[in-house]
């Protein structure tokens, strides 16, 4: 019970995750059409910000904090120096382009921060454990993940649904033409939304940086599982981004706890232990496969022209 | 047309140089060459396979390295399992590549444009996580062969210099077949496919199903590749099928210009050399590389051969 808990939540706190960076890339691409593959870069970035300010602040939230301003920064330079000039041009422009941006991006880090991963501390009020039912503790950080990316997922709901920037950036999705004919700066929204995507990248980053180690590379992975949640939500939603990764967090994760055990009371303990590792990691493949057979536009495709 | 074009000139040049390479290394005694070169020709006969789907079918796959390594794993699974024969070990690498395209085509196909380039990528990244996950052929550190495949004496792979012919033999060999394939009448409707796929269909062509031949046998033909570079490397790891590799693939593609019979030779001859010359100036060589292929995007059009092209013109 506890360990079925424990897992679910878990499930959900990656799934939530996911969620902050495939919102951004959903948003670029319904709305500036722009395939990044750089995006996972970003999130890279966003914690190696973070590893640094919190170690040149001393404290976590200040650090945080600075690291996510940052990280908006860098995606305002790098969309105003490169990426603007992609918009229009063909998606393969875009990957190969993007594909460029993220060799120079792990070199650079290379370069700056070294080759080897770095680690970024708790505080020490963060990493208690929590009663959240009675008996049941779970650690402090990863509950606070929970609750900072609901809170985002809120914030960027009213924001896009409830705004008058919004509704913009809607009506940019729907018809940019028609949206520059009236008056409004499209470079500008552009600009914004780009910025947007980046910090939220920057904020899966630091938020899983105390998790996971700081490393080159860390961006990529993560970043195919956003295309993953991205396919099955149907691009260019973002209800349909939230729900497809909650669902893939909770599918990765819970497949990883309990597939060898459920394997084990099937097959020979030597075959479900060497199966297990290669069909968790499928699990989510395999969803996106069915998806794709059912609904090849995905779960919740947004409204196109 | 004119008798002698600049880009019919530039490439005879180079496929001379291929073919010559072999008789330069044995002169200058450079070896290290022969065996830069042997690289370079297995990952254009990989290139040359991708160009067939991106350049004439306009099917951006962005896991095409996945063929690398489903090739790769047949032949070291093999070889560990007691199987040394060229003759077993490549049949059944091009067999697992064309059913691994069969099952990922058919579901990719069901997407178009961006939708496609995503899930063949993450296709190939599963196939990345299933290799990483054989414990018993090494998993994550990847599988050593020890015994290069055997063709009962007929050509020695140990040999530098049978081997690069073979390659360089395998590479001639896709080359004239994808000539074949896109001025054959199967060829024709596939590009056409490319240009409008609606039209297509009106007239009464089954889109999906020759677009998921095509995707066959480009895969079918990367998987040679793949059986090629195991035996290049002795080795075969998930780091062939790693994304980042599907992109190298794609960039020597776009690099040679999409759509010309023999671009991604030249694509995989410079970009595989630009990075060896650049690692040799400095160990940060992805630095100006990563630039240079948003420059490449931004201001070359058409790769190589459609810079060959306009010189051409004038």
């Amino acid at each position: 019970m506890l360990l079925v808990v424990e897992q679910f939540l878990n499930g959900l706190q990656f799934g939530l995750l996911l969620f902050l960076l495939a919102a951004g890339l959903t948003l670029v691409f319904g709305i500036m059409d722009l395939v990044n593959l750089a995006h996972g870069s970003l999130y890279m970035m966003g914690a190696y910000f973070a590893a640094t300010f919190v170690a040149w602040t001393g404290n976590f939230l200040l650090g945080a904090l600075l690291a996510l301003g940052a990280t908006l920064v860098l995606g305002i330079v790098l969309e105003v120096v490169a990426l603007r000039h992609l918009y229009g041009r063909d998606h393969l422009d875009h990957v190969l382009a993007t594909f460029g941006l993220i060799l120079f991006f792990n070199e650079a880090v290379r370069l700056i921060w070294g080759p080897a991963g770095l680690a970024l501390p708790l505080p020490p009020w963060l990493t208690v454990p929590v009663p959240i039912l009675p008996g049941i503790y779970y650690p402090a950080y990863r509950l606070a993940i929970i609750v900072v990316a609901l809170l985002v997922a809120l914030l960027l709901y009213l924001g896009v649904m409830r705004t008058r920037i919004g509704m913009l950036i809607r009506a940019g999705a729907s018809n940019r033409e028609m949206i520059g004919a009236l008056g409004i700066n499209i470079k500008l929204l552009y600009t914004l939304v780009f910025g947007l995507g980046a910090a939220l990248a920057g904020l899966a980053g630091l938020m899983q940086a105390p998790i996971l180690t700081v490393q080159i590379g860390m961006g990529e992975n993560i970043l195919i599982l956003a295309f993953v949640i991205i396919v099955i939500g149907g691009i260019g939603s973002i209800r349909g981004a939230f729900l497809a990764a909650v669902f893939v967090g909770m599918i990765d994760t819970l497949g990883r706890a309990f597939l060898p055990n459920l394997l084990r009371q099937i097959l020979s303990s030597t075959a479900a232990s060497t199966a297990a590792p290669a069909l968790s990691s499928m699990l989510i493949y395999l969803l996106m496969a069915i998806v794709l057979v059912v609904r090849p536009e995905g779960l919740f495709p947004a409204n196109r022209r | 047309m004119k008798a002698l074009s600049v880009s019919k000139a530039v490439t005879a040049l180079v496929l001379a140089g291929l073919v010559l390479l072999p008789l330069y290394s044995q002169l200058s005694g450079n070896i290290f060459i022969l065996t830069l070169f042997t690289r370079i020709v297995i990952l254009a006969l990989a290139a040359a396979s991708l160009n067939l789907i991106m350049g004439y079918g306009g099917m951006m796959s962005f896991g095409h390295a996945a063929y690398l390594g489903i090739g790769g794993y047949a032949v070291g699974i093999l070889a560990q399992e007691g199987v040394g024969s060229g003759f077993i070990q490549f049949p059944v690498a091009l067999a697992a590549s064309a059913l691994y395209a069969l099952v990922i085509g058919a579901l990719s196909l069901r997407t178009r444009g961006v939708y496609f380039i995503m899930i063949t990528l993450a296709f190939a990244q599963m196939a990345y996580y299933v290799a990483s996950g054989l414990a018993r052929y090494g998993g994550d550190d990847g599988l050593t062969v020890y015994k290069r495949s055997d063709f009962f004496g007929l050509i020695d792979l140990s040999s530098r210099v049978q081997f690069y012919y073979l390659c360089l033999a395998c590479l001639f060999g896709v080359v004239f077949l994808i000539w074949r394939i896109v001025n054959s009448r199967f060829g024709l409707v596939v590009q056409g496919l490319r240009s409008n796929e609606q039209r297509m269909q009106a007239i009464g062509f089954p889109a999906k199903r020759y677009q998921l031949v095509c995707f066959v046998i480009s895969g079918t033909m990367c998987g040679l590749a793949g059986a090629l570079l195991a035996n290049n490397t002795d080795f075969v790891s998930p780091a062939v099928m790693y994304w980042t590799r599907s992109g190298d693939l794609m960039v020597m593609v776009i690099l040679g210009g999409m759509g010309a019979l023999f671009g991604p030779v030249m694509g995989a001859v410079v970009y595989l050399l630009l990075e060896e010359f650049l690692s040799q100036i400095t160990e940060y060589w992805a630095l100006i590389m990563g630039p240079l292929l948003l420059l490449i995007v931004l201001f070359g059009r058409g790769g190589i051969m459609g810079l060959l092209g306009r010189a051409d013109r004038g």
